[in-house]
Protein backbone atom coordinates (compact mmCIF):
# COMPACT_ATOMS: atom_id res chain seq x y z
CA UNK A 1 0.00 0.00 0.00
CA UNK A 2 2.93 2.61 -0.06
CA UNK A 3 3.08 5.03 -2.37
CA UNK A 4 5.11 4.31 -4.84
CA UNK A 5 7.79 6.45 -6.66
CA UNK A 6 7.95 4.50 -9.90
CA UNK A 7 7.56 5.98 -13.41
CA UNK A 8 3.83 6.35 -13.59
CA UNK A 9 2.83 9.15 -15.68
CA UNK A 10 -0.74 8.16 -15.78
CA UNK A 11 -1.23 7.93 -11.53
CA UNK A 12 0.46 11.17 -11.35
CA UNK A 13 -1.20 13.27 -13.97
CA UNK A 14 -4.53 12.07 -11.99
CA UNK A 15 -2.76 13.26 -8.07
CA UNK A 16 -2.23 16.46 -9.81
CA UNK A 17 -5.64 17.12 -11.08
CA UNK A 18 -6.90 15.72 -7.96
CA UNK A 19 -4.65 18.24 -6.33
CA UNK A 20 -5.52 20.88 -8.81
CA UNK A 21 -9.17 21.61 -8.64
CA UNK A 22 -10.95 21.62 -5.63
CA UNK A 23 -13.66 19.54 -6.56
CA UNK A 24 -13.21 17.37 -9.03
CA UNK A 25 -15.79 13.85 -10.06
CA UNK A 26 -14.10 11.12 -11.98
CA UNK A 27 -17.23 9.61 -13.61
CA UNK A 28 -18.49 7.14 -16.22
CA UNK A 29 -19.26 9.80 -19.53
CA UNK A 30 -19.99 13.03 -19.37
CA UNK A 31 -22.28 15.68 -17.27
CA UNK A 32 -24.10 16.34 -20.63
CA UNK A 33 -24.07 12.50 -21.01
CA UNK A 34 -23.54 10.28 -18.16
CA UNK A 35 -22.90 6.83 -19.29
CA UNK A 36 -23.86 5.04 -16.10
CA UNK A 37 -27.23 6.01 -13.35
CA UNK A 38 -24.97 5.96 -9.68
CA UNK A 39 -22.64 8.96 -12.59
CA UNK A 40 -25.74 10.59 -13.56
CA UNK A 41 -27.44 10.75 -10.23
CA UNK A 42 -23.81 12.05 -9.01
CA UNK A 43 -23.59 14.59 -11.27
CA UNK A 44 -27.20 15.87 -10.87
CA UNK A 45 -26.12 16.25 -7.31
CA UNK A 46 -23.43 18.44 -7.59
CA UNK A 47 -25.16 20.47 -10.44
CA UNK A 48 -27.77 21.02 -8.02
CA UNK A 49 -25.60 22.79 -5.72
CA UNK A 50 -24.35 25.36 -8.30
CA UNK A 51 -20.95 24.69 -7.17
CA UNK A 52 -18.47 24.70 -9.79
CA UNK A 53 -16.79 21.10 -10.76
CA UNK A 54 -13.86 19.36 -13.09
CA UNK A 55 -15.09 16.20 -14.61
CA UNK A 56 -12.75 13.56 -16.17
CA UNK A 57 -14.31 10.85 -17.63
CA UNK A 58 -12.82 7.82 -17.32
CA UNK A 59 -14.37 5.75 -19.99
CA UNK A 60 -11.91 6.62 -22.58
CA UNK A 61 -8.76 4.44 -20.87
CA UNK A 62 -9.18 1.59 -17.96
CA UNK A 63 -6.03 1.99 -16.66
CA UNK A 64 -7.50 5.68 -15.68
CA UNK A 65 -9.79 3.94 -13.65
CA UNK A 66 -6.89 1.57 -12.29
CA UNK A 67 -4.57 4.10 -11.37
CA UNK A 68 -7.43 6.22 -9.77
CA UNK A 69 -8.97 3.21 -7.49
CA UNK A 70 -5.09 2.49 -6.81
CA UNK A 71 -4.43 5.57 -5.65
CA UNK A 72 -8.01 6.67 -3.71
CA UNK A 73 -8.15 3.27 -2.34
CA UNK A 74 -11.84 2.99 -3.48
CA UNK A 75 -13.10 0.60 -6.00
CA UNK A 76 -16.45 2.39 -7.39
CA UNK A 77 -17.06 4.99 -10.15
CA UNK A 78 -17.82 8.05 -9.28
CA UNK A 79 -15.52 9.46 -7.09
CA UNK A 80 -16.06 12.33 -6.18
CA UNK A 81 -12.97 14.76 -4.79
CA UNK A 82 -13.04 18.03 -2.97
CA UNK A 83 -9.94 19.63 -1.34
CA UNK A 84 -7.76 17.09 -2.44
CA UNK A 85 -9.65 14.30 -0.69
CA UNK A 86 -12.25 11.75 -1.70
CA UNK A 87 -15.62 13.12 -0.52
CA UNK A 88 -17.17 10.03 -1.69
CA UNK A 89 -18.95 7.84 -4.26
CA UNK A 90 -22.97 8.25 -5.44
CA UNK A 91 -24.43 7.27 -2.24
CA UNK A 92 -22.37 9.26 0.09
CA UNK A 93 -22.83 12.25 -2.48
CA UNK A 94 -26.64 11.99 -3.20
CA UNK A 95 -26.90 11.08 0.62
CA UNK A 96 -24.62 14.11 1.56
CA UNK A 97 -26.98 16.44 -1.07
CA UNK A 98 -30.13 15.42 0.40
CA UNK A 99 -29.11 16.44 3.96
CA UNK A 100 -27.66 19.99 2.83
CA UNK A 101 -24.10 18.46 3.59
CA UNK A 102 -22.96 18.55 0.27
CA UNK A 103 -23.52 22.48 0.16
CA UNK A 104 -21.06 22.50 2.64
CA UNK A 105 -18.36 20.81 2.00
CA UNK A 106 -18.37 22.17 -1.48
CA UNK A 107 -18.84 25.89 0.58
CA UNK A 108 -21.94 26.79 -1.38
CA UNK A 109 -25.29 28.24 0.01
CA UNK A 110 -28.67 26.14 -0.28
CA UNK A 111 -29.81 25.36 -3.37
CA UNK A 112 -32.20 27.84 -3.28
CA UNK A 113 -29.83 30.87 -3.09
CA UNK A 114 -27.16 29.34 -5.32
CA UNK A 115 -27.28 31.45 -8.62
CA UNK A 116 -24.95 30.61 -11.43
CA UNK A 117 -21.42 31.74 -11.11
CA UNK A 118 -19.38 33.21 -13.81
CA UNK A 119 -17.96 31.01 -16.48
CA UNK A 120 -14.56 29.07 -15.30
CA UNK A 121 -12.13 28.37 -18.44
CA UNK A 122 -10.52 24.79 -18.22
CA UNK A 123 -7.34 24.30 -16.63
CA UNK A 124 -4.33 24.10 -19.56
CA UNK A 125 -2.24 21.97 -17.33
CA UNK A 126 -5.16 19.27 -16.88
CA UNK A 127 -5.28 18.25 -20.63
CA UNK A 128 -4.12 14.84 -20.59
CA UNK A 129 -7.19 13.41 -18.82
CA UNK A 130 -9.65 15.81 -20.47
CA UNK A 131 -11.22 17.53 -17.84
CA UNK A 132 -13.10 19.89 -18.26
CA UNK A 133 -14.40 22.95 -15.74
CA UNK A 134 -18.10 22.99 -15.19
CA UNK A 135 -20.74 25.03 -14.02
CA UNK A 136 -24.26 23.55 -12.24
CA UNK B 1 -22.25 -14.92 -8.00
CA UNK B 2 -23.11 -13.87 -4.14
CA UNK B 3 -26.60 -13.81 -2.55
CA UNK B 4 -27.46 -11.33 -0.37
CA UNK B 5 -27.76 -13.87 2.45
CA UNK B 6 -23.96 -14.19 1.58
CA UNK B 7 -23.20 -10.48 1.74
CA UNK B 8 -25.04 -9.97 4.73
CA UNK B 9 -23.66 -13.13 6.64
CA UNK B 10 -20.16 -11.86 5.29
CA UNK B 11 -20.84 -8.15 6.24
CA UNK B 12 -22.07 -9.14 10.07
CA UNK B 13 -19.04 -11.12 10.38
CA UNK B 14 -16.65 -8.97 9.59
CA UNK B 15 -17.82 -5.58 11.20
CA UNK B 16 -18.41 -5.37 14.72
CA UNK B 17 -22.31 -6.03 16.06
CA UNK B 18 -22.88 -4.87 12.70
CA UNK B 19 -26.52 -5.79 11.45
CA UNK B 20 -26.80 -5.27 8.03
CA UNK B 21 -30.16 -5.82 5.35
CA UNK B 22 -28.96 -6.21 1.68
CA UNK B 23 -30.91 -6.45 -1.70
CA UNK B 24 -30.39 -7.11 -4.61
CA UNK B 25 -31.39 -4.14 -6.31
CA UNK B 26 -32.28 -5.21 -9.93
CA UNK B 27 -32.96 -8.62 -9.57
CA UNK B 28 -30.07 -9.90 -11.85
CA UNK B 29 -27.20 -11.15 -8.87
CA UNK B 30 -24.99 -8.35 -9.43
CA UNK B 31 -26.33 -5.10 -7.89
CA UNK B 32 -26.53 -4.87 -4.27
CA UNK B 33 -27.94 -2.13 -1.83
CA UNK B 34 -27.16 -2.54 1.84
CA UNK B 35 -27.74 -0.85 5.29
CA UNK B 36 -25.63 -1.28 7.64
CA UNK B 37 -26.11 -0.26 11.17
CA UNK B 38 -22.91 -0.63 13.48
CA UNK B 39 -21.32 0.87 16.62
CA UNK B 40 -18.07 1.01 14.91
CA UNK B 41 -18.90 3.71 12.55
CA UNK B 42 -19.06 6.11 15.52
CA UNK B 43 -16.88 8.71 15.23
CA UNK B 44 -15.94 7.80 11.80
CA UNK B 45 -16.73 10.00 8.46
CA UNK B 46 -18.64 8.94 6.08
CA UNK B 47 -16.13 7.71 3.43
CA UNK B 48 -14.36 5.44 6.40
CA UNK B 49 -17.46 4.25 7.32
CA UNK B 50 -18.57 3.02 3.87
CA UNK B 51 -14.82 1.76 3.37
CA UNK B 52 -15.24 -0.46 6.35
CA UNK B 53 -18.35 -2.19 4.02
CA UNK B 54 -16.57 -1.99 0.93
CA UNK B 55 -13.42 -3.49 2.14
CA UNK B 56 -15.42 -6.65 2.73
CA UNK B 57 -15.56 -6.56 -0.65
CA UNK B 58 -12.47 -6.31 -1.60
CA UNK B 59 -11.63 -7.19 -4.94
CA UNK B 60 -15.13 -8.50 -6.23
CA UNK B 61 -16.78 -4.68 -6.53
CA UNK B 62 -15.98 -3.98 -9.53
CA UNK B 63 -15.84 -7.75 -10.61
CA UNK B 64 -18.99 -10.06 -9.54
CA UNK B 65 -20.49 -7.08 -7.97
CA UNK B 66 -21.02 -4.47 -10.20
CA UNK B 67 -22.51 -2.28 -8.13
CA UNK B 68 -22.96 -2.07 -4.37
CA UNK B 69 -24.54 0.90 -3.06
CA UNK B 70 -24.10 1.73 0.96
CA UNK B 71 -25.68 3.12 3.62
CA UNK B 72 -24.71 3.46 6.92
CA UNK B 73 -25.75 4.36 10.54
CA UNK B 74 -24.82 3.69 14.28
CA UNK B 75 -27.06 2.26 16.31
Amino acid sequence: MSEQQTENPLRDAISEAIRDNEVILFMKGTPEAPACGFSMRTVQALQATGAAFAAVDILPDPRIRQELSALSNWPTIPQLFVGGELLGGCDIVTEMYESGELHEALGVEAPAAAGPGPGETADPGSAPLGIENRLG
Amino acid sequence: MPTTDEIKQRIESAIPDATAEVEDWTGGGDHFRATVVSPAFAGLSRIQQHKLVMDVFAGEIGGSIHAFSVKTQTP
